[in-house]
């Protein structure tokens, strides 16, 4: 290759799709599907079949003909309702005619965000372990993805000294996934403020996936946007997914000053219009009158999580304790194998199926992620198929 | 008898009962993991509920149709006398003494007593009603309804539909 030369395509594909690496979380695909009796801790979403009422809501919205495209921003009383949600949960106020984007889940919004904002080779800090799309979006975006690194000892909540030192003359934004999938971690909010403060000081975007909020246990949740100094250089990103378990709906939304907001809509108007509009009006009845069902969740999402940290930390798999989201990222480095080893070997001698740690981030090595989105009789079973995997292992090394 | 039984059932009891009434048999071990409580205190607590009757019983859910040996449930609107003394109730025990009445509520509208009467056949229940329910002093008229599905009972739904997929593996 000539020095200084781009290097030559492999494929028709463009240069930074192709070098794009595949989704680490997909790899055990093709194996599961080989398998009968999997218990799977492998998935990132609620076990909960939609609400009823939010089902019906969508239903009746079809019958009555609701089947056009919505306004590119959503739908004016989603956007009321959202604004009314943030106000009375987070006491920060938004203008729903100006700074709030109903998308097609946290996806989208995270897409339209980065698009929005990065120019060639713009640096966006992102804490790791993190979710798998954050990198590969931002250099889809044509910017480049900082890392730092979190690890158990600091609660995967990365400090400030380690994001002051990622900042660069390029770096242009900080996006935080809190609560976090797939450490469950919650960050505090005096270190949240702290970050904000940060941003303030180097004039950086702050991108907030907050899509977990309504998923934590024993303490509060922050918004960042809510923080002081935080809700002019706040994209604010949330959706439905998680909280009322309607992942399949691909309904979520962006809140952001007007000028930042006004970029998206941009992209959004030529890019997926709008979000479906039966999921605009399931979402409605969700806002409306899905509080009880929230709770309902949470506090199973909450027993579950107890049974599934206990039972790991007895097997003397490390287990941080999860404040939020519903995965487990226990630490495997006591059975002597990787994690991708772990992952693999528990999946063929045991049928369980975890999604090793490095998908997430190289500092996710030595742990694998165990999402307890599933009932208590999967939960214990699984527990006692790693506990006869772990057992066989330690035997082995002997 | 140990007191109050509303006094004796605080939120946390309360929480330990809702996982029972899912799964009578959650082991109190698991129980006190799920909601970080003591291994004995979540016994005591199960006892507790036990001894001063919020507790009545344990029993399982049956498809009893699947299991080979169905069964036919009747919905009767019971018209009554009320006495001077007892009002409802005593009319309401004489009712709810026989064991072919399965459920019996005092309601509001048109009627006073609904009675759910289950039998092997629709003699059977015609039998009772005609023989023991009618001839009840007190009782006015009745009106049975034969139910013909059974959809959904006590919050179990008895129509099978297929699981739904989930995917094994998601982000």
């Amino acid at each position: 290759m000539i020095a200084g030369a781009p290097p030559r395509r492999t494929t028709r594909l463009a240069r930074r799709v192709e070098s794009l690496p595949p989704s680490g979380i997909r790899r055990f695909f093709d194996l599961l599907s080989t398998m009968d009796d999997v218990i799977s801790l492998g998935v990132g979403e609620p076990d909960f079949t939609t609400p009823w009422h939010i089902r019906e809501a969508a239903i009746h919205s079809l019958e009555r003909g609701h089947t056009m495209y919505t306004s590119n921003h959503g739908l004016i009383e989603l956007r009321r309702a959202l604004v009314d949600h943030l106000e009375r949960r987070y006491r920060v106020s938004y203008d729903p005619t100006r700074e709030t984007l109903i998308t097609v889940g946290v996806s989208e919004g995270l897409d339209l965000t980065l698009r929005a904002l990065l120019d060639p080779d713009d640096e966006v800090i992102i804490p790791e372990p993190g979710y798998v799309s954050y990198g590969p979006c931002v250099t889809l975006a044509g910017g480049a993805p900082v890392f730092v690194a979190t690890s158990v000892e600091n609660d995967f909540v990365p400090s400030v000294a380690a994001l002051e030192r990622a900042v660069t003359p390029r770096t242009r934004a900080i996006l935080l996934g809190y609560p976090s999938n797939p450490t469950g971690a919650v960050a505090p909010h005096d270190v949240l403020a702290d970050i904000v403060a940060l941003a303030v000081r180097h004039d950086l975007i702050v991108i907030s996936d907050e899509i977990y909020d309504r998923l934590v246990y024993g303490v509060d949740h922050t918004c960042v946007a809510s923080l002081p100094g935080a809700r002019e250089r706040t994209v604010l990103l949330g959706g439905f997914s998680k909280s009322y378990a309607m992942t399949g709906w691909r309904v979520g939304y962006a809140a952001a000053p007007p000028d930042l907001l006004a970029g998206m809509v941009k992209i959004h108007q030529y890019g997926a219009l709008c979000a479906p509009i039966s999921s605009q009006h399931a979402a409605l009845e969700a806002l409306r009158h899905g509080e009880t069902d929230v709770q309902a969740m949470r506090e199973e999402y909450d027993q579950r999580r107890r049974l599934m940290v206990h039972g790991l930390n007895r097997l003397g798999l490390t287990t941080f304790e999860p404040r939020g989201a519903f995965y487990a990222f226990p630490s495997v480095r006591s059975t002597g194998l990787s994690s991708t080893q772990f992952a693999e070997r528990l999946l063929i001698q045991e049928h369980v199926a975890v999604v090793p740690g490095e998908a997430f981030g190289p500092s996710g090595v030595g742990h694998v992620r165990c999402c307890y989105a599933t009932s208590t009789a999967n939960v214990t079973e699984a527990l006692d198929r790693i506990g006869r995997f772990v057992q066989a292992i330690r035997a082995e090394v002997q | 008898m140990s007191g109050d039984a509303r006094e004796d059932c605080d939120p946390i009891t309360r929480r330990i009962l809702r996982i029972l009434e899912r799964d009578a048999l959650t082991d109190p071990a698991q129980i006190a993991i799920m909601l970080d409580l003591d291994v004995d205190d979540v016994r005591a607590r199960i006892d507790l509920t036990r001894r001063n009757g919020v507790v009545l019983r344990q029993k399982i859910v049956i498809d009893w149709e699947r299991a080979g040996e169905p069964f036919v449930v009747a919905l009767i609107e019971v018209k009554v006398t009320p006495q001077r003394e007892t009002g409802f109730d005593a009319i309401a025990e004489r009712i709810y003494r026989f064991p072919e009445a399965r459920s019996v509520y005092l309601v509001s509208g048109t009627y006073d007593l609904a009675v759910h009467v289950q039998g092997r056949t629709m003699q059977d229940i015609a039998t009772f009603v005609a023989s023991r329910l009618a001839p009840l002093e007190g009782v006015q008229s009745t009106v049975t309804h034969f139910m013909l599905r059974r959809y959904k009972e006590d919050g179990d739904i008895f129509v099978r539909t297929p699981p739904v997929e989930r995917l094994a593996i998601t982000p």
